[in-house]
């Protein structure tokens, strides 16, 4: 097994990404340069945090033509397991992976604070092994983080249970105060329909470390991991 | 075109009559008017430090865990053990930021961590000392310090959080004195194996001098002369003079760089920070002794017709200078390909100590560059004392209303919650805050290292301005002082002197009471400088700012059990005073914020006191039996206690009795007597904290037990009883509600 954690210019949770995965996991994990054409030998794709391509256009509008993400775009269609973390999420939205567009904070201020999120389906291998509203706490830090889809989009959202991570306080409401970014219908994650594919704001490669204040990012990692071993033995 | 050099050309580049005559005798004739003007940037204050040298000299640099010393290079280094070291460095970008605060911040982030990395070190965290007119109110100056603050704030964020290291602490201080003159120091701290330290020199003559990142283009030229010059009205006109950051670039041109210093074939590299590729090219030849030799015509140009003054003089910004060597070119094509990055071999290490510019091959600057670089004039500036201020007299004050007062103390944006400023700076990204912004010292895990680093930044200004010389003191003890209620050993020392025009002797005489009084703490804390910078002509239309010497302290926690935050944690805990009640209330935020006086005689320092607090604090929390530990400053005992019980997750009250004590309440609550920590501990470890205490002989009481959702505080005559919950809203939201109010351009 071996997880491709991608590195754009501009990348800055490349790091934290691999870190978690082979310092918290002990699983392998390599970097995989945005100019590469294949995601080939790699069973599965993190696609980290920070400013690709410098996001002064829009984020993640030019990521998407890059010649790794063009792979990635097939990998994901072929099935496989496929992670956009915050800059990621924006970038898997503008490459059409994931329905709906990530829209400057509501407050137009950078937002960096820790979360509660709810776990609001377990039909993904990156929460295969959480149970459904289970609570995690994890950091967000961004500016553009606020979830946006027209009516229909996020109707088929709910419908089709695409809905993977909620915005909630401590005791599991999804409330206006426990948003940290205006996102619609409080959404922090959502995955696409063939659950193979998950974009999230928040960072689970910021909290896998008990001196982190949190594991709780671990446990996405972990289940990824299993999804993939339970593939390898079928 | 030849421009003359008339005496209004040499006035208006900053030089006097005797240094115009120092260029002739060390050229031999006359500059030409490219010359003139690298001589003017070399020889202005931010970089050849004319005025402030005799003074830096008073600052102890050496330790037994120093391996780089302040001055020798861009930054200090310091051993931290296991073959890692640290290096850091705050800078000030005060002057850009008062005309462009949103650029000005944003390339002094830039800056300070590309003179992080020019040392080989990784650049793992920020903090930020910032300083501001007040923001509450209507009035057109209020509006403009909210608009100042904004921009700052979010420069900050937008440099910073894109380049993706956590600014994870800092503080902001909001005082008229700034009003118009904001401050704005940033601190860097990088990681490094020893074996990694690079070096500014132009080694190895015949070597291959290569320029790598951004284009030149025309944007802050003469910026460090810009920087040596009063702020007056007219310094909107100076807008050009402000340099425009890309962090995205900063990025690309940091991981470059550790990618080329990695393979071992960089001879010497140096940043293009202030005054450019002037600076660049002469420091790395005096450091090495050699000479450099460039062609302007191959350095990458964002635009044509660009004049060999222009190029050499421009503050364009993620600009390296980097010396090769030879035999090894192709590897920096290689890395700086890689990273889609400008690069351009642009000359040599010559012999004969010579900086030799050319444009197009045609000779236009000649200069020994030895005595560019280090043989600028020094002065020593007339100094005049003020008279000192007289000490408070307790009648003088009024008796009011206390339970306000704390409210109003709280709110104060200086000493408000800063979640405002800091929500807007990624503080998590690396996977290191251990303790994020908000306690006492940010604590951060360098997971390379395996080691722990805390770090913080403190000065406050009032003490400065009526006592420069204890302020300055003080300032050091307190920085040592988080650093030890973190759980952390100080280590050593950066500082930004942020001072008016230094040819006014009182504003001199500031600064040379303030070094000196930072040089005996730093001596006495065991804490040597590494390095800083001095930020002078710190001057609005109404007069200099406060002195204002900034002390950034770094300090490491070598178990993570040691780890401490400043808030109250659990019911049932004991509250201990370590140190004395005090009742020194000269120069306090009380007597500032509630009645309106920043006068008398600022607290004194007891250095035994103090370093017998700070080791016995220590002591108690490598013994395991602190749960917090929270230092006493602005706003006293009362505001320390107060912001134990609010700054947790989880909000909690406390009650503290005070007994029969000889002093007003207001005293007691308020006064700023240094040398006082407030500590819990769990109850069945009280008996064990008050024998080590008692061992120590340092004064200590024990001031009640946490608990309950109330703030109490007591004495024999008088109950005073607050609700956590509503200090909180008062302190948590302060600075928001006042930038909800707008602004004005």
């Amino acid at each position: 097994m071996k997880i491709a954690v991608i590195q754009f210019p501009g990348s800055n949770c490349d790091q934290d990404c691999l870190r978690a995965l082979t310092d918290g996991l002990h699983v392998p994990a390599e970097y995989l340069w945005h100019k590469e054409t294949s995601v080939f030998g790699f069973d599965a794709v993190v696609l980290p945090g920070g400013f690709s391509y410098g996001d002064y256009l829009r984020c993640g509008a030019i990521a998407r033509f890059s010649p790794i993400v063009k792979a990635i775009v097939r990998a994901a269609n072929d099935g496989m397991p496929v992670i956009g973390i915050c800059n990621g999420f924006q970038i898997l939205c503008e490459a059409g992976l994931l329905p709906g567009a990530l829209i400057r904070n509501q407050s137009l201020h950078f937002v960096c604070q820790p979360v509660w999120l709810r776990v609001e389906t377990d039909e993904t291998p990156f929460t295969a092994k959480l149970d459904k509203e289970r609570l995690l706490r994890m950091p967000v830090a961004h500016g553009e983080g606020s979830y946006f889809a027209e009516p229909a989009t996020l109707a088929k959202l709910q419908s089709k249970r695409q809905v993977v991570f909620r915005y909630v306080d401590e005791s599991g409401k999804s409330t206006r105060e426990s948003n940290p970014n205006g996102s619609m219908l409080n959404i922090a994650g959502i995955c696409n329909e063939a659950r193979n594919v998950v974009g999230m704001m928040p960072h689970p490669d910021r909290a896998w470390d008990r001196r982190l204040g949190s594991e709780d990012g671990k446990l996405l990692f972990e289940s990824l991991v299993g999804s993939l071993e339970s593939v390898v033995t079928l | 075109m030849v421009t003359q050099i008339t005496p209004e050309v040499v006035r208006d580049h900053g030089l006097s009559e005797m240094e115009y005559e120092r260029i002739r005798a060390i050229l031999g004739r006359d500059p030409n008017f490219t010359e003139l003007g690298v001589f003017s940037v070399m020889w202005s204050e931010h970089c050849s430090y004319k005025n402030t040298r005799l003074e830096l000299r008073k600052f102890p640099t050496t330790g037994p865990k120093i391996l780089v010393q302040a001055g020798e290079e861009n930054a200090g280094v310091v051993d931290i053990g296991g073959g890692w070291a640290v290096a850091f460095k705050m800078e000030s970008h005060n002057h850009p930021s008062a005309v462009e605060p949103f650029q000005g911040a944003a390339t002094g982030v830039g800056g300070i961590i590309r003179d992080i990395f020019t040392m080989g070190a990784r650049p793992v965290l920020l903090l930020d000392s910032l300083r501001f007119g007040p923001i509450q109110g209507n009035t057109a100056a209020v509006k403009k310090n909210r608009r100042l603050f904004a921009g700052v704030v979010a420069g900050i964020s937008h440099y910073g959080n894109c380049v993706g290291i956590p600014t994870i602490g800092g503080e902001v201080y909001f005082d008229e004195s700034y009003e118009g003159n904001p401050l704005v120091n940033v601190f860097c701290l990088g990681i490094l194996r020893h074996e990694q330290i690079a070096r500014g020199a132009a080694k190895g003559v015949g070597n291959p001098v290569f320029y790598v990142g951004s284009e030149t283009g025309r944007d802050g030229l003469a910026g460090a002369a810009f920087a040596s010059r009063d702020l007056t009205e007219e310094s909107k006109e100076d807008r050009p003079a402000v340099q425009v950051g890309d962090p995205f670039k900063g990025k690309l041109l940091l991981e470059a760089c550790l990618e080329l210093l990695a393979s071992g074939c960089v001879a010497g590299i140096q940043d293009m920070g202030a005054a450019g590729l002037t600076c660049s090219t002469c420091e790395t030849a005096s450091r090495g002794g050699t000479g450099v030799q460039i062609d302007l015509a191959l350095v990458p140009q964002r635009e044509p017709g660009m004049t060999a003054y222009e190029i050499l003089l421009s503050e364009s910004q993620e600009r390296m200078l980097i010396i090769v060597q030879r035999g090894q070119e192709a590897k920096v094509k290689e890395v700086f390909e890689k990273w889609d990055l400008p690069y351009a071999l642009v000359g040599e290490v010559t012999d004969d100590g010579m900086m030799r510019v050319l444009n197009h091959r045609r000779m236009e600057v000649e200069i020994p560059a030895a005595k560019l670089a280090d043989d600028a004039p020094v002065y020593e500036r007339e100094a005049i004392g003020c008279q000192a201020a007289p000490e408070l007299r307790i009648e003088d004050v009024p008796m009011v209303d206390l339970q306000t007062s704390l409210v109003q103390l709280l709110a104060h944006p200086t000493i408000a919650s800063k979640n405002w400023v800091f929500r807007q700076y990624d503080h998590t990204v690396r996977a290191g805050t251990v303790v994020p912004p908000g306690s006492d010292a940010a604590v951060f895990y360098v997971r390379e290292a395996d080691k722990y680093l805390a770090a913080t930044t403190d000065c406050n200004s009032l003490y400065c301005k009526l006592d420069p010389r204890e302020g300055a003191r003080i300032a050091v003890a307190e920085a040592a002082r988080n650093l030890v209620c973190s759980g952390a050993t100080p280590l050593a020392v950066t500082d930004n002197l942020n001072f008016g025009n230094p040819y006014r002797p009182e504003n001199f005489w500031q600064l040379r009471e303030s070094v000196e009084g930072l040089a005996e703490a730093c001596r006495r804390f065991g804490t040597p400088v590494t390095g800083g910078n001095v930020s002078l002509y710190n001057q609005n239309p109404t007069g200099a700012i406060d002195p204002t010497p900034t002390v950034g302290m770094v300090g490491i926690i070598d178990e993570e059990r040691w780890i401490t935050r400043q808030h109250f944690r659990d019911e049932a805990d004991v509250i201990y005073l370590i140190g004395p009640v005090g009742r020194e209330m000269g120069a306090s935020q009380y007597l500032a914020i509630v009645h309106g006086r920043k006068e008398c005689l600022p607290p004194r320092l007891s250095y035994d006191l103090e370093l017998g607090v700070q080791a016995v604090v220590l002591d108690l929390i490598q013994r395991g039996l602190v749960k917090s530990a929270h230092d006493c400053s602005e706003g006293g005992l009362g505001v320390a206690l107060a912001e134990c019980c609010i700054s947790g997750e989880r909000r909690i009250g406390a009650l503290a009795r005070f007994g029969h004590w000889p002093y007003r309440l207001d005293q007691i609550l308020f006064n700023e007597s240094q040398s006082r920590v407030i500590i819990s501990v769990r109850p069945e470890d009280a008996g064990a904290t008050e024998a080590v205490c008692a061992a120590a002989e340092i004064p200590f009481g024990r001031l009640g037990e946490v608990g309950g959702s109330d703030l109490v505080v007591c004495t024999e005559q008088q109950t005073l009883r607050w609700d956590v919950a509503q200090l909180h809203q008062a302190w948590y939201f302060s600075i928001e509600r006042a930038m909800e109010s707008g602004f004005e351009f």
